[in-house]
C-alpha cells in the first residue's frame, strides 16, 4: 500500500477514537446535576450568576444526545467552558499556562532520551559487567521512585540544607517583576527562551536556577523506561548477522556498536514516544505541583482539588486529543525510519 | 509443573530478584500482624483512622512514645505506615484482581471470537488508552468525589484496557493450535475451549506479570493520593501521610532539617513496596524473554 493511502486510513481511525473519547467525557458531566454542569458552558464570570439562563439555553434538561451535540457544537468552536480556579475560560486558560510546561519539557525531553540512549547502549555493549548492573540498579530504582517524594527529598536538601541555593517556583520576585516590567518583552512566555531574546543574562541564569530541581526529578524518573528499552533492543541487535559482518571486516568495537547495532536499535525506542508523551504529562502534574511551577500540570492539579470540573475534563479532552495526534504521527514517522515496516497487510 | 520450579531456581539465583522477595515478605509480614505491631488505642473504632496526640500542627521528632515522630495534626508517623501498608496491599489487590477479571473476560472474548466482537472491544480500549493515565484517573476522582473508592475506581478505569489487549494477544496465538481445533471437534462448548483449553495454555505469563504490576498501582494510587484526591483526611495511607509533610520540608534556618521524619519515612515505605515488586518483575521479565534468556 502507497504511503498517502496509509496516511488517510490512519486518519480515519482517529475519527471513531475521538468521537468515543468525547463521548466518555460527556458521560462523566452527566453525572453531575444540570447546575453544577453550567460552568461547561459559560464563557465569561458573570454569566455565572443566571444559572437558570444557562440551562435553558444549552438545553442541560433535554435528552441526552441532544446535549451532547450543543456540548460538542459548543467544544468544536473552541469553547470548552469556564474555569473558575483560573478565571477565565478554560481554553484561554490552557494556552496561559502551557508555555510553563513547555520549558520544564523542551529541557527533560531531550534529556530523558539522550541519558536513557547513552546508558543503554553502554549497559547493552558491556553486559554483564558493572555498568550493565549499576544502570540495573538504577533503572529500577528510579522507576520505583514516587515522583513527589524525589521531588520533595530534593527540594529538602537543595533549598533547606544547602540554605536555598535551589528553589521552587519558576523565577524569584526580583526577577518576576522585571520580566513583568515594560524594558522586558515576553514573546513566548517561556522565560529562558525570552531571556536569550532579550539578551538578559540575570533573568536566564535565574530562570535556570529554578529550572534545576523539577527538570532532574522529571528527568530521573521518566529515563529509567527508555534506558532499560534501550538495552534490551540493543542487546537484541548486537546478536544479529550485521553486526557479525561487521566485525569480521574489523571494524573497531566503537564502530560497530555506535554504528551499526545502535542505529538499528533505535527504531523500538522510536515507537515509544507516544508512550514517553504520555509519561511526561503525568510527571508533569506532580512536578509542577511540588515545585509551585505554575503550569498545566499545576493548574489540573488546583482544579481536581477544587472539583473545578469544567477544568479537568477540559485538560483531559485537551490531552486525549493531543495524544492521539502525537500516536498518528509517530506511527507514520515509523514507516519512515524503519524500510521493513510494509503498510497494509493483515494486523498481527 | 517443571516450568514453576525453573522460575523458582532463577529468582533465587539472582541477588536483586532474591532481594525484593525479602522486601515484599516483610511488607506481608507488617501487613498481616499490623494490629499487633501498631495496636490501635482503647475505644478506636475504626483502625484504619491514625490516631492523633493533639491538634498542634508543626510536626514533632520521634520520642519514645512516638517513635517515627508525628506530623502535621500530630498523626502517628508509626501507626500510619504500618496500616498504611495494609491500605496499600488493599488497594493493590483489589485493582488488580478487578482489572485481571475484566481483562479475561473481554480480552477473551475479543481473541476467541474475532470478528465484530473483537472490533467493537479493541476500539473501546483505543478510547480509554487515548488519556494520559494519571489525567484520566484524576478527572473521574474529581468526577466521583474525592475517597478510596474513587480512587480504586478511576484505577481499575484506567489500566483494565492495556490487560484486555494483552490478553486477546495471548488468545490469538492458541486459537488456532490443534488441541483448540480437536477439542472443538469433539463437540465442546466455546465456553469450555476458552475455559479449560485457551486460557490455562496462554495466560500464565500475563497473569505472573499482571500480578507484579501491584508495585505500579500502588505507585499511581499513592500519588492520587499524595495530589489530595485520596481518601479523607487521617487516613492511615503512605501517599496522604507524605502530603501532610509538604509544608514542613524546610525548617526553621537554624536547623533546616528538622522534620526530616516527616518526609523521609512514609516516602520510603512507599519507595521500598515498590522496589520490591520492580525487583521481582524485572528478573521476571528476563525469565519470559525466550530472546533474552538464551544469551
Amino acid at each position: 500500500m502507497e504511503l498517502r493511502s496509509y496516511i488517510i486510513r490512519r486518519l480515519l481511525l482517529v475519527v471513531p477514537v475521538l468521537f468515543g473519547v468525547t463521548i466518555f467525557i460527556f458521560g462523566i458531566t452527566m453525572l453531575f446535576s444540570p447546575i453544577e454542569r453550567a460552568s461547561l458552558y459559560v464563557t465569561d464570570a458573570r454569566m455565572m450568576t443566571n444559572i437558570p439562563a444557562i440551562i435553558e439555553m444549552y438545553g442541560l434538561d433535554q435528552p441526552f444526545y441532544v446535549q451532547y451535540g450543543n456540548w460538542m457544537s459548543e467544544v468544536l468552536s473552541g469553547n470548552l467552558g469556564w474555569s473558575t480556579v483560573a478565571g477565565m475560560p478554560v481554553w484561554d486558560a490552557i494556552w496561559h499556562f502551557l508555555p510553563t510546561t513547555l520549558e520544564l519539557a523542551i529541557f527533560a525531553t531531550p534529556l530523558i532520551i539522550l541519558l536513557g540512549i547513552f546508558f543503554g547502549t553502554k549497559a547493552a555493549a558491556r553486559k554483564d559487567r558493572p555498568i550493565d548492573h549499576g544502570t540495573r540498579v538504577a533503572a529500577i530504582l528510579g522507576w520505583s521512585l514516587p515522583t513527589f517524594f524525589l521531588g520533595l527529598v530534593l527540594l529538602m536538601i537543595f533549598y533547606g540544607a544547602l540554605r536555598g541555593l535551589l528553589p521552587p517556583s519558576r523565577l524569584s520576585i526580583p526577577m518576576e517583576l522585571l520580566v513583568n516590567s515594560a524594558e522586558f518583552t515576553r514573546y513566548t512566555h517561556i522565560n529562558t527562551i525570552d531571556a536569550i531574546l532579550n539578551l538578559n543574562g540575570r533573568v536566564l541564569l535565574d530562570a535556570l536556577r529554578h529550572l534545576i530541581l523539577p527538570v532532574v526529578t522529571l528527568t530521573v524518573v521518566q529515563m529509567a523506561f527508555i534506558m532499560r528499552l534501550m538495552r534490551s533492543s540493543m542487546l537484541e541487535s548486537l546478536g544479529r548477522g550485521y553486526v557479525l559482518t561487521a566485525r569480521a571486516k574489523g571494524l573497531s568495537e566503537r564502530v560497530v556498536v555506535n554504528k551499526h547495532a545502535r542505529r538499528n536499535a533505535l527504531i523500538p525506542v522510536i515507537t515509544v514516544s507516544g508512550y514517553l508523551f504520555a509519561a511526561i504529562v503525568n510527571g508533569v502534574v506532580i512536578t509542577e505541583t511540588i515545585f509551585n511551577f505554575k503550569g498545566v500540570g499545576w493548574w489540573a492539579w488546583q482544579s481536581a482539588v477544587r472539583l473545578d470540573i469544567a477544568s479537568v475534563l477540559g485538560f483531559a479532552l485537551f490531552n486525549a486529543v493531543l495524544f492521539v495526534l502525537v500516536n498518528l504521527v509517530v506511527d507514520i514517522l515509523y514507516t519512515r525510519v524503519d524500510p521493513r515496516v510494509r503498510l497494509g497487510g493483515t494486523m498481527q | 509443573m517443571s516450568d514453576w520450579k525453573f522460575m523458582l531456581r532463577q529468582l533465587a539465583k539472582n541477588p536483586l530478584s532474591l532481594a525484593g522477595l525479602i522486601i515484599l515478605f516483610i511488607f506481608v509480614i507488617l501487613a498481616i500482624f499490623a494490629p499487633l505491631i501498631a495496636p490501635a488505642p482503647e475505644g478506636h473504632t475504626d483502625p484504619y483512622r491514625i490516631p492523633r496526640d493533639g491538634y498542634s500542627a508543626e510536626p514533632q521528632p520521634p520520642d519514645e512514645e512516638h517513635i517515627f515522630g508525628t506530623t502535621e495534626g500530630q498523626y502517628d508517623i508509626f501507626y500510619g505506615v504500618i496500616w498504611g501498608t495494609r491500605s496499600a496491599f488493599n488497594v493493590g489487590l483489589v485493582v488488580i484482581g478487578s482489572v485481571l477479571v475484566i481483562g479475561i473476560v473481554l480480552g477473551s472474548l475479543a481473541g476467541y471470537f474475532g470478528g465484530a466482537i473483537d472490533e467493537v472491544i479493541m476500539r473501546i480500549t483505543d478510547i480509554f488508552l487515548a488519556f494520559p493515565a494519571l489525567i484520566l484517573a484524576m478527572a473521574i476522582v474529581a468526577a466521583l468525589g474525592p475517597s478510596l473508592r474513587s480512587v480504586m475506581i478511576a484505577l481499575i478505569t484506567v489500566s483494565w484496557p492495556s490487560y484486555a489487549r494483552l490478553i486477546r494477544g495471548d488468545i490469538l496465538q492458541v486459537r488456532e493450535e490443534d488441541y483448540i481445533e480437536a477439542s472443538r471437534g469433539v463437540g465442546a462448548s466455546n465456553f469450555r475451549v476458552i475455559m479449560r483449553h485457551a486460557l490455562p495454555n496462554a495466560i500464565y505469563p500475563t497473569l505472573v506479570m499482571a500480578s507484579l504490576d501491584i508495585g505500579a498501582v500502588v505507585l499511581a494510587a499513592a500519588a492520587l493520593s499524595f495530589l489530595g484526591l485520596g481518601p479523607p483526611e487521617g487516613y492511615a495511607d503512605w501517599g496522604q501521610l507524605t502530603s501532610f509533610a509538604r509544608t514542613w520540608i524546610v525548617g526553621p534556618s537554624q536547623a533546616p532539617l528538622k522534620y526530616w521524619y516527616a518526609v523521609t519515612i512514609p516516602g520510603l515505605f512507599i519507595l521500598f513496596f515498590v522496589l520490591g515488586w520492580n525487583l521481582l518483575g524485572d528478573a521476571f521479565r528476563d525469565i519470559l524473554d525466550p530472546r533474552l534468556a538464551r544469551r
